[in-house]
C-alpha cells in the first residue's frame, strides 16, 4: 500500500504507452475514421443526386413517352391518309382500265359488224345474182346489170 | 475459499491485499517493486497497444470489420470528448486520453476476473502474494495522476511562460497585497488535482476488490454468486466510469493550463 519504486516504473510505461499511442495508433485510427465520414458524406451526396437524376430520367421518360405517342398518331395518320389514297387510286386506276376495256370492245364489235355487213352484202348479192339468173334464165355479166344489183343490195342493206 | 474460521478469513483477506514486491534494499520502504502491479498493467498496457495498433495499421475507409468498428467507437468517443472540451492545439491531448481510458478500462476490468484466479497462477508460478488490479495500487493510480501533472505543469508553463505562471500562481485570483494567500491558495488548487484523480481511482477500485475479496471469504460458496454476480454486474458500470472519470478529469485539468483564469 506504501508508494514505493512502482511509482516510477509506472510512470513511464504511462509515458512509453501515451508516446506509442500518438506515434502509431491515433493518426491510423483517425485517418481511416475521417476518410469514412468523407465516403459516407460522399455516399449521400450521390444518393441525393441520384435521386434527383431519377426524377429527372422519370420527367424526361414521360416527355419522351409523350412525343412518341404524338408520332405515332401522326403516323398513323399519315399511313391511313395514304392508304385511302391508294384505294382511291386503284378505283381511279380500274375505272380508267375498265372505260379502255370497253372503247376497245366497241370497236371490235363494230369492226366484226361491218365485216359481217360485208360478208352478208356480197352474199346477199350472190344470192340475188343467182336468182335473178334463174329468173332471166340467162348469165347476167353486164355491167349494166350491176348497178341493179347493187341499187338491190343497198335496198336489202339499207337497214 | 470457504470460511472455516475467523483466523483464516482474516489471513485470507490479509494475504489478497498484498503485494507481490520485489526489495530493492532491506529496510527502506520505498525501494520497492509492486512487480504484481508492473506485470498486469504492462501486460495490459502490451495488450492495449497490440490489439489497436493491430487495428491502425489495417485500417480501412472501406467496410470496416468488428474489431475495427469497436475500436474506432472507442477513438471516435474519446475524440468527440477532446475536442469538446479542450480547444488547444496540442497534438498529445487526444492519444494521451485515449491511453488513459483504455488503459485504466482494462486494468480495472481485472476486478471482473474471479478474485483467486490470477493469484492462484502467480502463486503458482512462485510469487508470495498477488493483486491482481493495478488501479487497486496507489503506485499505479499516482503514476497515472503524477504524469498527468506533470503535464499540466508543462503546459502551464510552455502556454503562459515561466514568469507568466509564476505570475498567475501569485496574483491571482485576490491580487498583489494578498500574494501568500494566492500562492498557498493555488498550490494546493494544482496539487489536488493529481491527489483527487488518484485517490478517486484507487478508492473505487480498492473498494470494489475489497468487497470481491470479502463475499469470497466470509460467505459460504454456494451463496457468493449471489452477491458476487449482482456486485460485478454493477461494477461493470464503475470501472467504465472510473476510467471515463479519469480520463475526463485529464482533459479539463489540461485544457484549463491552456486558458489563464
Amino acid at each position: 500500500m506504501n508508494l514505493n519504486l512502482t511509482l516510477l516504473g509506472q510512470m513511464l510505461t504511462f509515458v512509453l504507452l501515451v508516446a506509442f499511442t500518438m506515434k502509431y495508433i491515433w493518426p491510423h485510427l483517425m485517418k481511416a475514421i475521417d476518410e469514412r465520414q468523407q465516403k459516407i458524406a460522399d455516399g449521400l451526396a450521390a444518393a441525393d443526386r441520384g435521386k434527383h437524376e431519377l426524377e429527372l430520367a422519370h420527367h424526361k421518360a414521360a416527355e419522351i413517352l409523350r412525343d412518341a405517342k404524338l408520332h405515332a398518331a401522326n403516323y398513323i395518320e399519315q399511313a391511313n391518309k395514304r392508304a385511302a389514297s391508294i384505294v382511291e387510286e386503284a378505283k381511279e386506276h380500274a375505272r380508267g382500265e375498265t372505260e379502255r376495256m370497253l372503247v376497245l370492245a366497241r370497236n371490235e364489235i363494230m369492226i366484226e359488224r361491218t365485216a359481217a355487213r360485208e360478208a352478208l352484202r356480197q352474199e346477199i348479192a350472190g344470192i340475188a345474182l343467182q336468182s335473178a339468173q334463174k329468173v332471166l334464165g340467162r348469165h347476167i355479166d353486164s355491167a349494166a346489170d350491176d348497178k341493179l344489183i347493187e341499187q338491190f343490195i343497198a335496198e336489202v342493206a339499207g337497214d | 475459499m470457504t470460511s472455516s474460521g475467523p483466523v483464516d478469513s482474516f489471513y485470507y483477506i490479509q494475504h489478497h491485499l498484498m503485494n507481490w514486491h520485489a526489495k530493492l534494499a532491506s529496510g527502506n520502504s520505498f525501494l520497492r517493486l509492486n512487480l504484481d502491479t508492473l506485470l498486469v498493467s504492462i501486460t495490459l498496457g502490451l495488450l492495449f497497444i497490440g490489439i489497436f495498433r493491430l487495428v491502425a495499421a489495417k485500417a480501412s475507409s472501406g467496410v470496416p470489420g468488428k474489431l475495427q468498428c469497436a475500436i474506432e467507437m472507442v477513438v471516435g468517443f474519446v475524440d468527440t470528448q477532446v475536442k469538446d472540451t479542450y480547444h488547444g492545439t496540442s497534438k498529445i491531448i487526444a492519444p494521451l486520453a485515449l491511453t488513459i481510458f483504455v488503459w485504466i478500462f482494462f486494468m480495472n476490468a481485472m476486478d471482473l476476473l474471479p478474485v483467486d484466479l490470477v493469484p492462484r497462477i502467480v502463486e503458482g508460478a512462485g510469487a508470495e502474494s498477488m493483486r491482481a488490479v493495478p488501479t487497486a495500487d496507489l503506485n499505479m493510480t499516482f503514476a497515472l495522476s503524477l504524469s498527468v501533472f506533470v503535464l499540466i505543469i508543462f503546459y502551464n508553463i510552455r502556454i503562459k511562460g515561466p514568469i507568466g505562471f509564476f505570475k498567475e500562481m501569485c496574483l491571482s485570483p485576490f491580487g498583489i497585497w494578498a500574494l501568500p494567500v494566492n500562492l498557498i491558495l493555488n498550490v494546493v488548487h494544482e496539487l489536488a488535482k493529481p491527489l483527487s484523480l488518484s485517490l478517486r481511482l484507487f478508492g473505487n477500485m480498492y473498494a470494489g476488490e475489497l468487497i470481491f475479496i470479502l463475499i469470497a471469504a466470509l460467505l459460504p460458496w454456494w451463496s457468493q454468486p449471489f452477491l458476487a454476480l449482482p456486485w460485478a454486474i454493477f461494477h461493470i458500470l464503475i470501472i467504465t466510469l472510473q476510467a471515463f472519470i479519469f480520463m475526463m478529469l485529464s482533459i479539463v485539468y489540461l485544457s484549463m493550463a491552456h486558458e489563464s483564469h
